[in-house]
């Protein structure tokens, strides 16, 4: 009728909408009713999110299938939703209507204080106590004694390299992507090195300093005074300059190796060993300073619809079949020792090639906070992200 | 009987609006006006919104209080520098874009016969119809150091242009795929029918009688191409660029791929509202493709853009 009338309509939802929208913003975390005391009967299907071939059901390769005997056995109907980011993970968990999550060691501490995830109760996992000791109480799934998950998978980050450049005398430090540097074939590491592009490999830096520069007393990676931080933020500006560019998605980091000439990066076990199935010249190591790593934990959701499905399936997540295929699978390393040995798919030096014997050398990522104990202030995360920002800017 | 009072009822619902006009309308109005006012810009304003809060750097929490502080941190070296990356790759590829696609509309809608008129508006729609995330891939491979351009370059011994291309500061880097001009070259193929289309669109309504009326009087082509061709034509020129500009400006994939992990807006937005949680500072950076597009479309208005539409 007239633009007034209209105008005045439109802003009146636009006054709604923001209303809706601020009141949306807080919502207290829930009480925690204490865990399940007993298992009852199954309740027909259990909703997982898990990173991409986490869970599979043999059909992507027939060989690797860990869900159809579980569902068999359970009659619990796994559904699977594949989530790509620690980001996305805690997004659809905070969304509600699944079970279980696979979350890594950001993702975790995020989901026990933001309430969405419940205590479980260890006596109803029979296979609880097969669990590596040295992850039974990892605090990244334990908070106050009390257990928020299954520990399900590790795995570290590699030095990956191509026996091409490097000879007979492979990289030993972190040093060969950090400085310039000429290589055992003669040329410089120049544009033939890469870094990952995540802001979370500046405790990639800082774990190199730890080694370089122990006066600066860098004691964990993840927990970085002003001055550590800073000497690190100096450490990638070097790097930038011999970086061509940085990775982050696995394959093309494989088309790298194989078209673009890059001969070492920070990477994973899973690019090295398809890399090497195609028959490409590549090796890996874990530097002398040690490496940067992930850790999972099967996580049980809040209000899950399914509990009696989701704890047959958190025992079922350790059993040593399971968690070998996975491995020789993912190139990850099993949180059940027993897996290591007399597993067809992995082999007996499976756990070993993915790096089974340097847990101690392995920095697990967690996320830097503030307030990060001791009485020291730390560089929180999103200073990370902006500054990381800058340095593969050019700044 | 049931229909009767069906009838009846209906009859009284007609009666009622009739009588109250500007209920009728507002009813009328509710489903367009809620999704313009709440779904479209109500999300917009919420955004807005979010930029004047800040993050708190000690608890790495949304402060939700009126302020300028976000803002003033676009003012920061490295933020600078990404926003100027981004206009200014989203400047020339646009420059590009219309090099190439007016010469293209020009010939198809002028000179080519209907058949290969179809054959050529095919072929600019094609790549359209394929994922756009398999076509950028296809070019990481296209342009790596080991790919067919290089090869070619090798094959006909000219590996010193290439590589002196290469070594030139700012767009340069080790291979094509990794440098600036790489990521320019898949914007342009990307975003290169955005503007072939307008652009035909536009020549296609330049009278013919006009182009004739112009030879009758003496002019010659260049100079009938000048006066009569070209202004017409440019309303189509810079909707096309409006396009291309603004895609550019938003993208975050192309440069996720190809060029030397340089962040562009989208990346920076993508990465702030991620895990650092910094939402403030990611709706203040996506302010600013607005107030650049803003800016442009006055621009564009005054070109006379909107008349040709």
């Amino acid at each position: 009728m007239n633009a007034k009338f209209l105008l005045k309509l439109v802003s009146l939802f636009i006054g709604l909408s923001l209303v809706l929208s601020a009141c949306g913003g807080a919502q207290p975390a829930e009480t925690v009713g204490g865990p399940l005391q007993e298992i009852g009967e199954g309740e027909g299907q259990v909703d997982i999110i898990a990173w991409a071939g986490y869970i599979e059901k043999g059909e992507t390769d027939p060989a690797f299938d860990w869900a159809t005997d579980y569902e068999a056995a359970t009659g619990c109907k796994v559904n699977i939703k594949v989530a790509a980011t620690s980001d996305e993970m805690v997004a659809l968990m905070n969304e509600g209507g699944f079970d279980l999550v696979t979350a890594s060691g950001d993702a975790s501490l995020r989901l026990i204080s933001g309430g969405k995830v419940q205590e479980i109760n260890t006596d109803l996992v029979p296979r609880w106590n097969t669990v590596d000791s040295r992850l039974q109480n990892a605090p990244w799934h334990t908070v106050d004694g009390k257990h928020y998950g299954v520990p399900y998978q590790w795995g570290s980050n590699v030095l990956m390299y191509s026996t091409e450049a490097f000879g007979d005398s492979p990289p030993t430090s972190w040093e060969v992507v950090f400085k310039e540097m000429s290589l055992p074939d003669g040329e410089s590491n120049k544009g033939r090195v890469q870094a990952f592009d995540g802001p979370i490999y500046v405790a990639d830096a800082a774990l190199y300093l730890k080694q370089a520069q122990p006066e600066l007393g860098i004691d964990d990676p993840y927990a970085l005074t002003r001055d550590q931080f800073n000497a690190a933020l100096n450490v990638l500006r070097e790097q930038r300059k011999i970086v061509g560019r940085y990775w982050h998605d696995a394959f093309v980091q494989m088309d790298d190796f194989k078209n673009e000439g890059v001969v070492a990066s920070s990477s994973w076990p899973f690019q090295v060993n398809l890399l090497q199935a195609e028959g490409e010249p590549i090796a890996s190591v874990i530097p002398v300073e040690g490496a940067t790593g992930w850790a999972d934990t099967t996580m049980m959701h809040i209000e899950a619809p399914h509990p009696n499905c989701a704890y047959k399936w958190l025992d079922h997540s350790i059993n040593p079949k399971l968690q070998g295929d996975l491995a020789a699978w993912f190139g990850s390393v099993p949180v059940v020792l027993e897996a290591c040995s007399g597993n067809a798919l992995l082999g007996d030096q499976g756990c070993t090639t993915n790096g089974l014997d340097n847990f101690e050398k392995i920095w697990f990522w967690k996320t830097p906070v503030a307030d990060c104990g001791g009485g020291k202030e730390c560089v929180p995360y999103h200073e990370w992200v902006t500054n990381y920002i800058a340095v593969i800017g050019g700044r | 009987m049931q229909a009767l009072k069906n009838a009846s009822l209906s009859q009284r619902i007609s009666n009622f609006l009739f009588l109250r006009p500007r209920l009728f309308l507002a009813l009328l109005l509710l489903p367009p006006v809620f999704w313009l006012g709440v779904v479209y810009l109500g999300s917009l304003l919420t955004l807005l919104v979010q930029s004047f809060y800040y993050l708190d750097g000690f608890t790495g929490q949304v402060v939700r209080k009126f302020t300028l502080i976000t803002y003033g941190e676009l003012l920061t070296r490295s933020n600078l520098d990404i926003i100027g990356r981004t206009a200014g790759m989203a400047a020339t590829v646009t420059l590009a874009a219309v090099l190439l696609a007016f010469p293209l509309a020009y010939y198809t809608t002028k000179h080519a016969s209907p058949r290969s008129k179809a054959i050529l508006y095919l072929s600019v729609m094609l790549p359209l119809w394929s994922s756009y995330l398999v076509r950028v891939y296809a070019w990481k491979l296209i342009l790596s150091k080991e790919g067919i351009v290089s090869w070619f370059f090798n094959q006909l011994s000219l590996s010193w242009l290439l590589e002196g291309i290469l070594q030139l500061p700012a767009i340069g880097g080790p291979s094509l795929s990794i440098s600036p001009i790489g990521l320019f070259v898949v914007f342009v193929y990307v975003w290169l029918p955005y503007m072939v289309l307008p652009i035909q669109a536009a020549l296609e309504r330049v009278p013919g009688s006009l182009l004739e009326a112009s030879e009758d009087l003496g002019a010659n082509s260049l100079r009938t191409f000048l006066h009569i061709t070209l202004p017409l034509a440019f309303p189509g020129v810079v909707a096309g660029s409006i396009f291309t500009f603004s895609l550019t400006l938003g993208d975050f994939i192309v440069p996720s791929v190809l060029g030397n992990s340089s962040f562009f807006i989208g990346q920076a937005v993508l990465s702030h509202q991620g895990t650092s949680g910094n939402i403030p500072l990611a709706a203040a950076l996506t302010t600013v493709p607005m107030a650049i597009m803003a800016v442009y479309l006055i621009i564009a208005r005054k070109l006379g853009a909107f008349e040709a539409l």
